[in-house]
C-alpha cells in the first residue's frame, strides 16, 4: 500500500516497469494532472467520479430499501418463509461473475430476456434499446449492482431483526401503534447499530466496485458506465501509465477516508447524545 | 398476533416482486444452458425449441474448463486455509491481549476495506515482477502468486470479523483452561476454537467466496497456466461466436458448489457476521 502511494509520485510509464526503482520522481505532477479539470485526464476523472457518486447513491439506497422491505416482510413466521429467505440469498452466494454474466446475456439487444420481456411480452412501444451501449448502460449497471448487493442488506437486517423482542411490538400494538409507526419508532432505532456498519460497508464496496462494470461491459465500457475503479484500471493498463493510475487511486482513497471519517464522527456524536 | 390487511398486502407484494427480480436471471441462466446454440443467438424465448444437455458436454471442450476448475479449487482452498489460520492467531491476540499499537492495528485492518482494489493491484503487480527479476521466483502467472494476492484480500475482513466473535466468548473460559493447566496455545485450540465455530465458518465462507469470485486480479495475474474460472468464463466469446448456451451452462456448474455450500452454512455465516459487525 505504501508502495502504491510512493508510486503516485513517480513518472512511471512503461519505460520503467522492469526496474521501477529508477523511475524519475515527479513530485505532485501526477496529482496536478489528475486534478486539472481542463485537461483530458482530469476531466475524465471528474466525470467518472460524478457517475460513480450517482451510481453509489442509487445502488446503496435502493439495496437498503429492498433489503429492509424483505427483512420486515419475512419478520413474522409463516409457511414457506424459509424458502423465500433462501431464495433471496442466492444472488449473494452466486460467484459474482456468474451472476453478472447471466445479466449480460439478459441485456443483449435481440437475444436478451429483458427486451423480450418488455417489448414482446409486455408490449412496450418503440425500439429495443442496446442496454450495454450508450446512456442506458448506466441503468443497466445500476440494476445489476442492486441485484447483487441487496441480499447482503437483507441478510444483515434480518439478523439484526432477530434480536428485536416481539413483546415490544405487542405492547405498542396495545397502545394503538400502527405498523408503519411501529417500524419507525421501534424497528428502525433498534437496528441502528446494524445500519451504521451496513451502510458504510455497502458504500465502500459500491464506490470501489470494479467487478460489475468489468464483467458486464468487457474491455470497452460505455461513457455512461465509466465507474471510477474501472476508469483507473483503464488509465493504468491501457496507457501503461501506472504513476498516474496510482495518483488517482490515492485521491480516491483520500476521498473515501474523509467521507467515512465524517460519517463515523457524525454517527458517534448522535449516539452519545441519544 | 392479529395482522392488518395493510401489512398483509405489503408482505405479499414485497415478496412477490423480489422473488421475480431474484429468480429471472437465475432462470435464464439455467434454461439457456439447456438450449441449442441457434436458440441463444436468435430472439430470446422463455422455453428452448429443443431441450438439450449438449452445452454441458461441449463446454469442457470449447475452453479447458476442467483445468480452470482445478486452479480455482486449489487457489481458493489454500487461500481460505491460510487466511483462517492467520486470522485465528491475529484476532485472538487483538481480542485477548493488550499490546502497543493494538488499536492502530485494528484500525488499519478496518480501513483496508476502503482501499480501491486498483491501488493494491498496481504495487502488487510490480512487486511480483521485481521479485521475479531479483530473486528469480515467478509469481505472476503462478498459483502461489494468486494465493498470496487473495490472502491480502480476505485477511483484513476475516480478522475483524473473528476478533468480534472472540470478544463475545467470555474470558472466564480462558481462565478456567489456565487453572486446568493449559498454556495459552492449548487453551486457544482446545477451548476457544470449538466455542468459536460459527465465527470460523463465517470467515472460511467469506474467504472462499472472495477468492472464488475474484475477477480483477485474476485477469491481470494469470496466464494459461494458472487461469481461474472467473477469467475462464470470459473465453467463451470468440471472434466468430459467442457460445451463450455454454457460458450459461458453465456458470451453473461453477455456481453450484458455492451456492450449496453457502446455503448449508448460512446460519453460521449470519451468526459470525453479526457478531463481528455489531459491537
Amino acid at each position: 500500500m505504501v508502495t502504491g502511494i510512493w508510486m503516485s509520485f513517480l513518472k512511471l510509464t512503461k519505460m520503467f516497469i522492469a526496474n521501477w526503482g529508477n523511475a524519475p520522481f515527479v513530485g505532485l505532477k501526477n496529482y496536478e494532472v489528475a486534478l486539472d479539470f481542463n485537461s483530458a485526464v482530469g476531466l475524465g476523472l471528474l466525470k467518472s467520479f460524478g457517475i460513480t457518486a450517482a451510481f453509489t447513491v442509487l445502488v446503496v439506497g435502493i439495496s437498503w430499501g429492498l433489503g429492509m422491505a424483505a427483512a420486515v416482510a419475512l419478520q413474522k413466521t409463516f409457511r414457506g418463509r424459509a424458502i423465500f429467505r433462501t431464495l433471496f440469498l442466492i444472488p449473494y452466494a452466486l460467484p459474482m461473475y456468474a451472476g453478472v454474466i447471466a445479466w449480460k446475456f439478459m441485456l443483449q439487444k435481440d437475444s436478451g430476456a429483458l427486451n423480450h420481456l418488455l417489448f414482446d411480452n409486455l408490449g412496450l412501444p418503440g425500439d429495443k434499446p442496446f442496454w450495454l451501449i450508450g446512456d442506458t448502460a448506466f441503468i443497466a449497471v445500476v440494476i445489476v449492482a442492486i441485484w447483487r448487493l441487496w441480499p447482503f442488506a437483507f441478510l444483515m437486517l434480518m439478523a439484526g431483526l432477530q434480536s428485536v423482542p416481539t413483546d415490544v411490538y405487542e405492547a405498542s400494538a396495545v397502545d394503538g401503534a400502527k405498523p408503519l409507526r411501529q417500524w419507525w419508532s421501534i424497528t428502525l432505532p433498534l437496528l441502528r447499530p446494524v445500519n451504521m456498519v451496513l451502510v458504510l460497508v455497502m458504500f465502500l464496496w459500491t464506490f470501489n466496485d470494479f467487478n460489475t462494470p468489468f464483467v458486464l461491459f468487457g474491455g470497452s465500457q460505455p461513457p455512461a458506465g465509466d465507474l471510477i475503479s474501472f476508469h483507473i484500471y483503464n488509465a493504468s493498463f491501457l496507457t501503461w501509465n501506472f504513476g498516474s493510475g496510482a495518483a488517482m487511486s490515492v485521491l480516491l482513497l483520500l476521498f473515501l477516508l474523509v467521507v467515512s471519517g465524517i460519517y463515523l464522527l457524525f454517527m458517534n456524536r448522535r449516539k452519545d447524545r441519544a | 398476533m392479529h395482522e392488518t390487511t395493510g401489512t398483509k398486502v405489503f408482505r405479499v407484494v414485497t415478496i412477490t416482486l423480489l422473488s421475480i427480480f431474484t429468480i429471472i436471471p437465475i432462470y435464464v441462466m439455467v434454461i439457456s444452458g439447456m438450449k441449442p446454440l441457434a436458440d441463444v443467438q436468435g430472439d430470446f424465448s422463455w422455453w428452448p425449441s429443443t431441450l438439450t444437455l449438449q452445452p454441458y458436454v461441449d463446454m469442457w471442450k470449447t475452453v479447458p474448463l476442467a483445468d480452470y476448475f482445478v486452479n480455482s479449487v486449489i487457489v481458493s482452498s489454500c487461500a481460505t486455509i491460510l487466511s483462517l489460520v492467520i486470522a485465528i492467531f491475529a484476532s485472538y491476540a487483538i481480542s485477548r491481549y493488550k499490546f502497543r499499537g493494538r488499536s492502530l492495528f485494528s484500525g488499519t485492518v478496518l480501513s483496508t476495506q476502503m482501499l480501491p482494489g486498483v491501488l493494491f493491484l498496481l504495487p502488487l503487480f510490480l512487486i511480483f515482477v521485481n521479485i521475479n527479476t531479483n530473486f528469480g521466483v515467478q509469481l505472476v502467472g503462478t498459483r502461489i502468486g494468486l494465493i498470496i494476492t487473495y490472502l491480502t484480500f480476505s485477511l483484513p475482513f476475516s480478522i475483524w470479523m473473528l476478533a468480534g466473535y472472540f470478544d463475545g466468548i467470555p474470558r472466564e473460559l480462558d481462565e478456567a483452561a489456565k487453572v486446568d493447566g493449559c498454556g495459552p496455545m492449548r487453551a486457544l485450540i482446545r477451548v476457544i476454537l470449538p466455542a468459536a465455530r460459527p465465527g470460523l465458518v463465517a470467515v472460511a465462507i467469506y474467504s472462499f467466496m472472495t477468492s472464488w469470485g475474484e475477477v480483477l486480479f485474476a485477469s491481470v495475474m494469470t496466464t494459461d497456466a494458472n487461469r481461474t474460472l472467473a477469467v475462464g468464463l470470459q473465453l467463451y466469446s470468440t471472434q466468430t461466436n459467442v457460445y451463450w448456451n455454454q457460458i450459461m451452462a458453465a456458470s451453473v456448474v461453477v455456481s453450484i458448489p458455492i451456492v450449496v455450500g453457502f446455503l448449508l452454512l448460512q446460519k453460521n455465516f449470519v451468526a459470525g457476521l453479526t457478531a463481528g459487525a455489531v459491537k
